[in-house]
């Protein structure tokens, strides 16, 4: 239980450092930074999570590589769940009206400026959603990291079943991931509220307390992995 | 497409003092193929009060993007108080200026949007010590100050607070003028500004627009549809059409005695063949 | 043998790699999606014809299918079937799984049919049935096919799940001979490669598809 949140957790604050950096470099004007940017995304987006994780933790040893399986795990989820939201974080940049980038050009506001003061705020009220979504993936992606001799929960579960029966063990496996992915979804649907009534769009906090249906602009944004 | 008007008297420098506020010399610009603007020269002295009309499509808008760079001309200079703006003549060649350069120059230079273009991020009062406080480098408590006079002057003193999303368009419009004044530019462009309002907010945004002619020296370009306030604000009028200045004349000139037959069948279409309705407050 | 890259290896393992994928991989992806959708525009109709309490009740099962591991929905059926073939049981729950995701997809392109092509039917006096299926579901089902197909390739990189219930699908088949060499680094390499090389051109298709769909409304 615990080494399932410590790795979504940790994978969660990885992917959201990766997402924000191939994110904002996927749309600079200069082409060998974006090139490589895209590359990354593509490369992590395309080749399976559970193919990633078993290269960190069976092919980097034969270089003499050998990582934790711990830290292999969160390096797997949030390089793979990370490259995913950088694309989230690139739309949501873009969504952002032109209009807005004209005032602050008006106004003579630095790039810097410009990024971190007006237009990332707005952004992240628009990608808070999709990345909610890519939370709970990244929850339930922390089940394969038994396939790596990690004992989370997926894999006390097992010796759960051993010791009692199949239909209880797994009952109160499922329940505890549901649980614990909407916590989670409550804390960001609360982030959410937050960000919007930042921008003066009051919701009534009722709203917050409903598990939102996962957002189809997801899929539009390329798919998703669970 | 070469031009042999008055390219030639080189625009390498200026001399500031008695230099115009705005100078289009031999301005073009295209979107790929489609020309928007061709061969434009104009001046706008200090202090002038220049209204810009013309059927949608004629280039009105495409001009003020210009001046405050959100567009670049893709032929000619612009230049503001004698200062080449995006482009200049260096060594024989049209070379662009360093954003460092451009970037003084539009310091000087404030916009007001048709959408206003408020940042919904932030409360009125932060919206409008924004640029203040992170681009002139004003300390916050100044900042500040000014911004509550500029509310108080556009009628909005207890909004501060307030988000823009929460205020009506007009309103909305009324800071994002008061934003625009708080950088305390030399040139002010009004786009359109009541054109996304509801008819009966018109009127309270025009009479600030008024005021700040009255009371300021600041040099405004205007694009605007509301004939009555072109004739009341400006002190000239330049009649666009196809990318090019067909008539240029005082208000009271243009909208009385149009001469050619383009702004003639233009102002006959917006006033609704009531050109008499036009008259001198 | 401590070479980076060692070719032979390589050629070895890849006829492997390439008959679990036909076998499992690919037949996994293509039936499981095919259930997806069909079943998730069953859920989607069925949740808007049915009284509120069982929507709700119906709306709380798919969010539990949803918000939990596959994973652990696979061990679980496959000690709870002892008795149904592992790729049979790896189908079912794919399709399952991803149809509860569908079913959202086909919600929102229910509810993007205006309101007047309802009345319409109604002013027509057309049946319930008729309603749905010559009117509603061929309207709300077009701007769905990027997104099934966004959840086709989830489920084809989602395929390696597999081997927790024993199924030899391409991870496992590298697994196991990068096991019996001692030699992961071409097996798992190749993997990733046959994934992406499946994966990419397949998703610049389908937000091409996208793209064509957002410009004909």
């Amino acid at each position: 239980m615990w080494i399932t949140l410590q790795l979504t957790l940790g994978g969660a604050l990885l992917a959201i450092v990766i997402a924000v950096v191939l994110g904002l470099g996927a749309r600079v004007h200069n082409i060998v930074v974006r090139g490589l940017c895209r590359t990354v995304i593509e490369f992590f987006r395309g080749t399976s999570l559970v193919v990633q994780l078993f290269f960190l933790f069976f092919v980097l040893p034969q270089f003499g590589l050998e990582l934790p399986a711990m830290v292999c795990g969160i390096l797997g989820l949030g390089l793979n769940y990370g490259a995913y939201a950088a694309e989230v974080v690139r739309g949501s940049i873009n969504a952002v009206p032109a209009g807005q980038w004209e005032a602050t050009t008006a106004l003579s506001l630095s790039k810097t400026q410009t990024m971190r003061r007006i237009i990332f705020p707005q952004a992240w009220a628009l990608m808070i959603p999709s990345l909610t979504n890519y939370l709970i993936h990244m929850l339930k992606g922390t089940a394969i990291v038994s396939f790596i001799t990690l004992s989370d929960l997926t894999f006390h579960t097992e010796q759960l079943r051993v010791q009692t029966d199949t239909f209880f063990a797994y009952g109160v496996s499922l329940v505890i991931y549901f649980v614990v992915a909407y916590i989670l979804t409550l804390l960001m649907n609360g982030l959410e509220v937050r960000a919007k009534h930042r921008l003066g769009r009051g919701e009534p906090l009722r709203e917050a307390l409903s598990v939102k249906a996962p957002n189809t602009t997801v899929a539009a944004e390329g798919g998703r992995s669970a | 497409m070469p031009t042999t008007t008055d390219s030639e008297t080189a625009p390498e420098s200026g001399a500031p003092a008695t230099a115009p506020a705005i100078r289009f010399q031999d301005v073009e610009k295209r979107f790929g193929d489609n020309v928007v603007l061709k061969d434009l020269n104009f001046e706008v002295s200090k202090g002038d009060r220049v209204t810009l009309i013309g059927p949608s499509g004629s280039g009105k808008t495409t001009i003020l993007r210009l001046v405050m760079t959100l567009e670049k001309a893709t032929g000619g200079y612009i230049h503001i108080n004698g200062e080449p703006l995006t482009h200049e003549l260096r060594g024989g060649k049209r070379v662009e200026r360093s954003e460092k350069a451009q970037k003084q120059i539009r310091k000087r230079i404030g916009m007001v949007f048709q959408q206003f273009n408020l940042f919904p991020n932030m409360t009125v009062l932060e919206n409008i010590i924004e640029a203040p406080v992170h681009v002139l480098g004003q300390s916050k408590e100044q900042a500040t100050r000014r911004a509550m006079e500029l509310l108080e002057s556009v009628g909005l003193p207890n909004k501060a607070k307030a988000h823009p999303l929460q205020l009506s368009g007009g309103q909305q419009q009324r800071v994002a003028i008061a934003r625009a004044l708080a950088m305390d530019p030399e040139i002010l462009l009004l786009d359109e500004v009541t054109s996304a309002l509801d008819p009966e907010i018109v009127g309270e945004v025009l009479a600030i627009l008024r005021r700040i002619a009255d009371t300021t020296d600041i040099t405004m370009l205007i694009v605007t549809h509301e004939m009555q306030f072109a004739r009341d604000v400006s002190n000239r009028v330049l009649m666009f059409d196809g990318g090019r200045i067909v008539e240029e004349a005082t208000p009271d000139v243009m909208f009385t005695e149009p001469k050619h037959e383009r702004t003639q069948a233009f102002l006959h279409a917006v006033l609704g063949g009531q050109e008499g309705q036009i008259g001198t407050h | 043998m401590n070479q980076v890259w060692d070719w032979d290896a390589a050629w070895a393992v890849l006829p492997e790699l390439l008959m679990a994928f036909v076998h499992v991989t690919l037949i996994v992806t293509v039936a499981s999606t095919a259930i997806a959708a069909v079943l998730g525009l069953l859920i989607a109709i069925l949740r808007m014809s049915v009284p509120k309490p069982v929507a709700v009740v119906i709306n709380f099962i798919g969010d539990f299918i949803r918000m939990t591991p596959i994973v652990v929905q696979l061990l679980f059926a496959y000690w709870t079937f002892l008795n149904v073939e592992p790729l049979t049981i790896g189908i079912a729950v794919f399709g399952i799984h991803y149809s509860t995701y569908m079913a959202e997809v086909y919600r929102a392109g229910i509810e993007s049919v205006p309101k007047g092509q309802w009345e319409a039917t109604t002013a027509l006096s057309m049946s319930k049935t008729r309603t749905w299926t010559a009117v509603i579901v061929p309207q709300a089902v077009r701007a769905t096919v990027p997104a099934l197909g966004n959840y086709a390739i989830s489920m084809f990189k989602d395929t390696p799940f597999l081997l927790s219930i024993g199924v030899v699908e391409m991870v496992r088949a590298g697994l196991t001979f990068g096991g019996n060499n001692f030699r992961y680094m071409e097996a798992i390499t190749l993997a990733g490669v046959i994934f992406l090389l499946a994966s990419y051109p397949t998703s610049l298709l389908i937000s091409r598809l996208e793209k064509r769909l957002a410009y004909n409304y």
